[in-house]
């Protein structure tokens, strides 16, 4: 118990002492996962708009991939990604590996899934709705997949934090293609998990403590937004439905 | 006179279960036709095969080219906009010029009486006032056909009369055609020339209002008979 609350007082002491070590790893962490979920979303928002309203042959294969790839374990993508990047792999001309950019890239990879298949579910249920009311007044697919997304959007900004949560709480792909290089490559999840098994638990237990904060500035997050969406759209209207349900 | 609709032996199928059953039916200019019938007896689908919504699973639907047609639902879904940008997103998926669309969204929320709610959210409308507001989308896109789906189902009594009001006024002005399906036989006498019975898919009565509600149908046309009198008590 003892070791505990030294470690956890040494925690804040890190924390409130603004250590430099502790704020760079978190800064990176934020950056390389803001990053990723940006470049993740840009396609996968479009893409599941996309799927939500299209109809073709094999789409229902592509949705059972697409829905399997959102339990994807983050080592696997790491390995794919790494050897992808890996000097004799088609993109090792770009001379990535153990960078932030590969950290990125396999993030966005591990996030593209979460993205396209929420989004995709999403605009589903709006097209079954009321598509039918947007093909009446001459909305062909593509532009009805971009009104449903628009007309949906509060539910697809819960689905960017659902897939930002998921990208700055993510420790194998970016281990593996990151390196856990101090300086450089090094974030919150690769550097609790090196911490603990050197035994510095303070600084692990300190970068816990932002990890969690962020998580649970994300929730708030989500909250405050079913809030002002609710006083949006009046105590008559629709119920909150969707991802936000 | 040529047809501004016309379906001919059209069938439509859904899985095992048809929804209609070899319909044949003529529409014409300042026509305003009344689909009646049981819950399930194809009028919904009918209208929305009239209006190119579903594919028919046999026969042919020809829509006259100088037919503009819009529809109103039953229940119009309040897109996540303001009362005006709901009309005026109306008016640009059908080509109009946003600024146009905008003079022309609020001439139409004026129409319907809603030209105070132009900034309100479309989502707090209470139901008479959003089906008012899909009035005033489908209005400002200035069909010469205009189809309804239970327009007035939803609705409590005083916001029936409001929106009955509208199209009486609408029809009065423009001659426009109607094609409407309804519950409420008090209003399909107010409202229509024709009425068309559907039972299980099936056109089994198609009569001026006044042969539909005053001629006695025992005889030609039995179920319909059997219907009016289940309806009418």
């Amino acid at each position: 118990m003892t070791t505990f609350t030294d470690t956890a007082t040494t925690a804040l002491q890190l924390l409130t002492e603004l250590d430099p070590q502790l704020w760079s790893i978190v800064a990176r962490s934020l950056w390389v996962s803001v990053l990723a979920t940006g470049l993740a979303c840009s396609l996968g928002l479009v893409l599941g708009a996309w799927l939500g309203v299209v109809r073709f042959a094999g789409r229902d294969v592509l949705l059972t991939v697409l829905n399997t790839l959102l339990a994807l374990p983050s080592v696997v993508v790491g390995l794919l990604v790494y050897l992808l990047l890996s000097r004799t792999g088609p993109l090792g001309y770009l001379g990535w590996l153990f960078s932030l950019k590969a950290m990125v890239l396999a993030q966005a990879v591990l996030v593209l899934p979460v993205v396209t298949a929420l989004t995709r579910q999403c605009v589903e249920d709006a097209e079954h709705s009321h598509g039918e009311q947007l093909r009446s007044l001459g909305a062909r697919p593509w532009l009805r997949s971009v009104l449903l997304a628009w007309d949906e959007r509060y539910a697809l900004l819960t689905v960017l934090i659902a897939a930002f949560g998921r990208a700055i709480s993510e420790v194998g792909a970016v281990m593996v293609v990151g390196g856990n290089i101090e300086g450089f490559t090094r974030v919150m999840t690769t550097a609790i998990a090196l911490e603990t098994s050197k035994g510095d638990l303070p600084l692990a237990l300190a970068l816990g403590l932002v990890l969690m904060s962020v998580v649970l500035l994300l929730n708030a997050c989500i909250s405050g937004l079913r809030r002002w969406r609710q006083r949006m759209d009046g105590a008559g209207a629709d119920s909150v439905r969707g991802v936000l349900a | 006179m040529s047809a501004a609709l016309t379906l001919r032996d059209v069938s439509v199928q859904f899985d095992t279960h048809m929804a209609l059953h070899g319909v044949n039916l003529q529409l014409h200019a300042g026509e305003r036709v009344a689909l009646v019938g049981a819950n399930g007896s194809g009028k919904s689908t009918l209208l929305r095969v009239a209006h190119g919504l579903l594919p028919v699973s046999g026969g042919h639907v020809s829509v006259a080219a100088e037919v503009h047609q819009a529809m109103v639902f039953q229940r119009p879904h309040m897109l996540r906009t303001s009362v005006l940008r709901f009309v005026v997103w109306g008016l640009w998926l059908q080509g109009t010029p946003w600024r146009e669309a905008h003079t022309k969204a609020m001439h139409a929320l004026e129409r319907v009486g809603l030209q105070d709610m132009a900034e309100r959210s479309a989502r707090t409308l209470s139901g008479g006032q959003q089906q008012r507001l899909a009035l005033a989308r489908a209005w400002a896109l200035q069909p010469n056909f205009v189809l309804l789906d239970e327009p007035t189902s939803s609705l409590d009594p005083h916001a029936k009369r409001e929106v009955e009001r509208l199209l009486t006024d609408w029809v009065a002005s423009t001659q426009v055609s109607l094609l409407f399906s309804s519950h409420n036989l008090g209003q399909v006498k107010r409202l229509a020339t024709r009425v068309i019975y559907l039972e299980a898919g099936r056109v089994l009565a198609d009569l001026p209002v006044d042969a539909f509600f005053n001629q006695p149908l025992g005889d030609s046309h039995p179920e319909a008979h059997l219907f009016l009198k289940g309806e009418l008590g």
